[in-house]
């Protein structure tokens, strides 16, 4: 019944969360660099669905809901970010963001 | 056959994540990030995950996109609109995304054709998934909505209409 190998699977999550890595250090626009790390959090959600699909059990799906609202919260708080960063400095390059003193 | 779906279907997701981390404009770069998550619906649905490729298309390709055309065309305002919106309209760039998106409409059709024998994954449907999350699950369900609750508190306190500071590089 379950035709679609594993390996096949994990793979493909290892392929894409290196596309997203790749975009997030390779990348300097704020919007697009979140961009990325939705393409690292659906890889991430990936895997798991691979693993409970292999398994059988519903703990993967689970997993993928869990890391489902992790990525809407990332995303709410981090476009409000970028909303408050583009209006202070009128640019979205993460590089002028670099005027913190702590 | 469902092997062979996959394998197209893969194709299609590594490509459009490909095309989405090169795109220099970011509203072209969101069409094909959405087609790289629609991919991985239809990726999830082949594993038997059919309440996941559900949520993946509703809420990622649904509702966390719709949030990012609402920043992208936020931050678009000032006279370039109009010229900006005309080159956005130019017919040539939705042509890959279309394509793209026709080949998983041909799949999701095959599948839906098929019915019972296209050969997905093993099959575990939503009320597992319901039964497992409302029961050993119920911690990290309460753990989510409180995330959820941070994160509206949150995208709330930063949406504020910012208050006047010096000019520019005020920190405060």
């Amino acid at each position: 019944m379950n035709e679609i190998p594993m390996e096949f699977g994990l793979l493909l999550s290892f392929v894409l969360f290196a596309l997203g890595l790749i975009g997030v250090l390779v990348r300097r626009n704020l919007i697009m660099i979140l961009m990325s790390l939705e393409v690292m959090l659906n890889a991430t959600g990936l895997a798991f669905i691979v693993a409970g699909s292999r398994w059988g059990e519903a703990d993967g799906q689970i997993m993928f809901l869990l890391i489902l609202t992790l990525a809407a919260a990332e995303v709410g708080v981090g476009l409000g970010l970028a909303l408050q960063i583009f209006h202070r400095f009128h640019t979205l390059d993460a590089d002028s963001v670099n005027e913190m003193k702590g | 056959m469902a092997l062979t779906l996959f394998y197209i279907t893969s194709a299609v997701a590594v490509f459009a994540t490909g095309m989405m981390i090169t795109r220099l404009n970011a509203v072209h770069a969101l069409l094909y990030l959405i087609l790289s998550l629609l991919a991985v619906g239809v990726i999830f649905f082949l594993l038997g995950a059919h309440f996941a490729a559900v949520l993946e298309v509703i809420i990622y390709a649904g509702a966390i996109m719709v949030l990012f055309v609402f920043v992208i065309m936020m931050l678009n305002q000032g006279q370039k609109t109009m010229e900006q919106e005309h080159a956005w309209l130019q017919p040539g760039i939705w042509i890959g995304p279309s394509l793209l998106a026709l080949i998983l409409f041909v799949e999701l059709l095959l599948i839906v054709v098929l019915g019972d024998n296209a050969e997905t994954g093993h099959v575990v449907d939503s009320k597992q998934v319901g039964i497992a999350l409302y029961g050993p699950y119920l911690l990290a369900v309460e753990l989510a909505s409180l995330l959820l609750l941070a994160g509206l508190v949150g995208a709330y306190h930063l949406g504020k209409p910012m208050i006047k500071t010096k000019k520019s590089g005020g920190n405060s």
